[in-house]
């Protein structure tokens, strides 16, 4: 999920030296427990070197005839030197592990650590993904479990494990409804519906695979506008509409009411109905989309499988599919029968449906992130999956209830897991969406996510997931309400000063862009 | 469950302050047909810590893992000894438990450790940026097509016959879908193909995979030539990032973009993911590259720090405009990368692919020397290609029964080239011994 930072409205950067200071400063620019690191490229020592490594016995080279490399420029450090730099730098990021993350539609929950110590048992990571299947069962194995988990929770008979990534996923599902149509060839179809509101990721898939995006507008409840929908779907016997991509709940952390009419009109029209899974942790065990009427869906592993994001990836987007596109799955696959377990690589292998359309990565699949998934699902098993999804729903109207008269709610009635403000409470006071963000900064929050969903104004979208504890949850609303009593009582200046507490003030996004500068070089 | 914090006091207290009756009721949306009232049935209920542990490593306990036998598997994925310096400090909780920086005054630690790597990558490939990383060699490399399409306004790729086939059909799904035209030659094992020839008008670029998936080298200042000539563009695909300490880099040899794997640096075999793909290109190219980019700026107190940038090219802005639709990345991967090359260092780094290169040597050596075995490439890196008497994937299979992992049988990888079923791809690394070089030696020479 995205959190764009760099608004319209985000107001100008001040220049240098105001931020306020001891009156001398310290000698070294560090302060106490913050330490300014430089590059590793600034801390060259020729000679320096982390690894012993042996001799390399003295063969003559037979490169056939490519000349060996000079030199490279990588900087010599030992390994004492690594060690701190890196910690060093660690400690100017925020994590979950260090506090509360709402940032919306991200799901950062807790991330366990029994999930890290299994993806590296010498059983799954110190294998090949190029072994004799003789040797690799267990890690089919366990493909094949986490699969059946992903099939039975969705309610979906198919499932392809090897997209990288939720957007990975997208391109994955919208593939097979392509090849479907193809298949099919009962007339062109060119266009997507998708709404508004929509992951910037969707109209980006469509049109990479060479779809014309037509938007949907949302309606006053901030769900696709129904009658909007069927006149952009028009006749069902002649629309060229390929498909719609829906996200439910969608970005406005609202369960889409008309889902089932959305999706039998859908259907009927001859087209399908992709799902956009990144929300499916607001209903895991409690609602299969299969229920609903999805074709296809992709699933965040790092997301409602709590898979740690990693400062950005690994992910993992497995894609679950309907009985009418589960022939159209990429390739490869696991398959079992009574000699246990097989890949099915081509569209030769046996298992193999004819008609999958190929690859999407090398190999078979985040196989680091199944192990982790797998023990996260069969850590809560089918009742505590009810209950995460119950709880993260539960913990989002509780900040909705407590902060609902000091923010503005754009839309009426409950949410599911994440709850959307807008800036109209913010009017006139000099005080904008982004600078609420900065100010929860210097709180020691990290911020919501804002100006997403882009369809109201100013938007704080907030994601407390089901792990916090209520104490957690009412220390952040009891800041969430402090900031708004100081907006509205003419302190904007504070707020476009924040934050002065990080290691960086606000950054010059601009000057970034115009100029890029993407490595470092040597003066 | 261990996971959820609120006690039963605590929901009651909340869903009252809510003014909900229970959790149900803020369900209200969904449709009657699909509201469940419990658990999902067909699956087990929670577990300890304990129990999962068991019940996982019971299939873990099924594998036969690289480490436990003598091993020569490559082919795009390689075992390399990580230092444990890498595992330790990318499993910090604030490096795993943060998202992308979007933030960045609270998010300079994976700003800077990506400037870090961006810069490492344009290093040893001789290029002169790189970006934050992207899922893996494989879709690299077809990004880095669409990517010459972009640049070039055309759309047909003419793809090696030396390229790794998942390489080649990743960017084939891409070619289909997303419509132009990836020419592929037939296999290559010895890099004699004349790519040159097939380049025209109309082709946007050439992909080529050094060393190739057969582990042969070559020369590519003369390929690049030709592709100028005719305003395509060369993409070179590396699948063993450790060669880049010893072979002439793509950036010299004239390519345009470098599309390649980064596991060998930091990352376990993990059974083939998650990997880390690298990208770099020459400069003039930098808003046609995918995915995402971290530059250098000033902070409001003018001190130095790190931003994502040049987003304007994606799809969080983009939309349906955007270069590309990636948006998650390997961040996590892309930090075991530069921590393990920041060891390695300028010294660690060239020794490191001296030391794999000589193993190789050795071992083609020892295998050259058994009767009906020889050697088909006259220049690899750490991988060449074998020619047996019989088939390929029969003896592997063969020694993998006696506890042998002897490489990866070319009809594994091009299933539709019969005459290549008697070619296998080993691999040798830091991390062999000689004694697992005679094992296989001595295994292979019973089995035939």
């Amino acid at each position: 999920m995205n959190s764009q930072t760099t608004a319209k409205d985000a107001p100008a950067i001040e220049p240098a030296g105001t931020s306020p200071a001891t009156p001398l400063g310290t000698i070294s620019g560090n302060r106490g427990l913050r330490i300014e690191e430089p590059l590793i490229f600034e801390q060259d020592s020729p000679g320096h070197c982390g690894v012993d490594l042996p001799e390399p016995p003295a063969l003559a080279l037979r490169l056939g005839g490519v000349a060996p490399r000079g030199r490279i420029g990588l900087p010599g450090l030992a390994e004492p030197t690594v060690v701190r730099h890196y910690t060093r730098l660690s400690r100017n990021n925020y994590a979950i592990d260090a506090g509360f993350y709402p940032l919306g539609s991200c799901t950062m929950k807790h991330n366990p650590r029994i999930n890290e110590k299994l993806a590296r048992l010498p059983g799954f990571a110190d294998l090949h993904p190029l072994q004799p299947l003789s040797t690799v069962q267990g890690a089919l194995e366990l493909i094949d479990t986490l699969a059946h988990w992903l099939k039975t929770l969705t309610g979906m008979p198919a499932v392809a494990m090897s997209p990288a990534a939720g957007a990975h996923g997208e391109l994955c599902g919208m593939m097979a409804i392509r090849a479907a149509l193809d298949h099919r060839a009962d007339r062109p179809r060119k266009r997507v519906l998708v709404p508004e509101s929509a992951h910037g990721t969707n109209p980006a898939t469509a049109a990479a695979l060479g779809f014309t995006v037509d938007t949907i507008p949302a309606d006053a409840r901030g769900r696709v506008d129904l009658d909007a929908f069927k006149a952009k779907l028009g006749d069902p016997a002649t629309t060229d509409v390929a498909a719609i991509m829906l996200t439910n709940p969608n970005t406005c952390g609202l369960f889409e009411t008309d889902i089932i009419a959305i999706a039998e009109a859908i259907h009927q029209a001859g087209a399908f109905f992709y799902c956009d899974g990144a929300n499916f942790n607001a209903i895991v065990g409690r609602v299969r989309p299969a229920d609903l009427g999805v074709d296809v869906m992709h699933i965040n592993l790092h997301k409602t499988f709590s898979t740690p994001h990693g400062g950005g990836g690994p992910g993992s987007g497995p894609v679950v599919f309907s009985e009418a596109l589960a022939p159209f799955i990429p390739l490869p696959s696991v398959v079992h029968d009574r000699d246990g377990f097989h890949l099915v690589e081509t569209n030769d292998d046996d298992g193999a449906t004819g008609l999958a359309f190929g690859r999407m990565k090398a190999f078979h699949g985040q196989m680091g992130m199944f192990v982790r998934a797998l023990a996260y699902a069969m850590s809560h098993g089918a009742d505590g999956l009810f209950q995460a999804s119950s709880d993260a729903v539960l913990n989002a109207n509780y900040l909705l209830a407590r902060l609902g008269s000091d923010y503005s709610t754009p839309f009426e009635g409950p949410c599911m897991h994440e709850v959307l403000f807008d800036d109209r409470s913010l009017k006139g006071s000099g005080v904008t969406t982004l600078d609420i963000a900065k100010a929860l900064i210097d709180e020691g929050y990290h911020p919501m996510t804002v100006y997403f969903p882009l369809v109201v104004h100013g938007a704080m979208l907030i994601e407390p997931t089901e792990t916090e504890t209520r104490a957690a949850l009412d220390q952040f609303i009891a800041v969430m309400k402090g900031l708004a009593e100081r907006a509205k009582s003419g302190h904007a200046d504070y707020f476009h000063a924040a934050p002065t507490l990080t290691p960086r003030r606000r950054l010059d996004e601009t000057a970034a862009a115009r100029k890029p500068v993407l490595r470092w070089k040597a003066n | 469950m261990r996971y959820l914090p609120l006690t039963a006091a605590d929901r009651a207290a909340m869903l009252g302050a809510i003014g909900a009756s229970s959790v149900d009721e803020l369900y209200c949306d969904v449709p009657v047909s699909a509201r469940r009232s419990g658990a999902i049935p067909g699956l087990p209920g929670f577990q300890g810590e304990l129990e999962v542990e068991r019940a996982i490593a019971a299939m873990a306990a099924k594998n036969v893992p690289a480490g436990s036998v003598p091993f020569f598997l490559g082919a795009g994925a390689y075992r390399h000894h990580v230092p444990t310096t890498v595992d330790h400090l990318i499993q910090r909780g604030e490096f795993l438990t943060s998202y992308t920086p979007y933030q960045p005054e609270i998010s300079q630690g994976t700003l800077q450790y990506l400037f870090e790597f961006q810069t490492q990558v344009a290093l040893i490939t001789g290029m002169e940026i790189a970006n934050a990383s992207m899922y893996d060699g494989a879709t690299a490399c077809a990004e880095a097509v669409m990517m010459a399409n972009r640049v070039t306004k055309r759309s047909r790729a003419v793809l090696s016959g030396g390229l790794h086939p998942h390489y080649r059909d990743t960017t084939r799904t891409d070619a289909r879908f997303v419509g132009f035209e990836a020419v592929a030659c037939a296999p290559d094992p010895l890099g004699t193909e004349d790519l040159a020839g097939l380049i025209d008008q109309t082709t946007s670029c050439v992909v080529v995979q050094n060393p190739s998936v057969f582990g042969q080298v070559r020369d590519l200042s003369a390929l690049a030539a030709a592709c100028r000539a005719k305003g395509a563009l060369l993409i070179v695909v590396v699948t063993e990032a450790v060669s880049l300490g010893l072979l002439t880099p793509p950036g010299e040899m004239g390519a345009d973009i470098v599309a390649a794997e980064g596991q060998s640096l930091g990352n376990a075999l993990n059974f083939g993911g998650p990997y880390v793909g690298l990208f770099a290109a020459k400069e003039k190219y930098v808003r046609q590259i995918p995915g995402r980019l971290t530059g250098e700026t000033l902070d409001a107190d003018g001190k130095r720090g790190w931003v994502l940038t040049l987003s304007t090219r994606e799809q969080h802005i983009r939309r349906e405009k955007a270069t590309s639709n990636i948006c998650t990345n390997s961040g996590l991967c892309a930090l075991a990368f530069t921590i393990h090359l920041s060891l390695l260092g300028e010294a660690g780094f060239a020794r490191l692919a001296r030391l794999n290169h000589a193993f190789a040597v050795q071992l083609a050596e020892k295998l050259s020397a058994i009767k009906h075995v020889e050697v088909v490439n006259d220049g690899f890196f750490n991988e060449f290609t074998v020619r047996l008497p019989r088939r390929a994937h029969k003896l592997v299979n063969k020694l993998a029964k006696r506890g042998v992992l002897a490489g990866v049988p070319v009809s594994r990888l091009f299933p539709e080239a019969k005459d290549l079923d008697d070619l296998l791809l080993v691999a040798a690394t830091e991390t062999n011994t000689v004694a697992e070089m005679d094992a296989l030696c001595t295994a292979l020479e019973e089995a035939l």
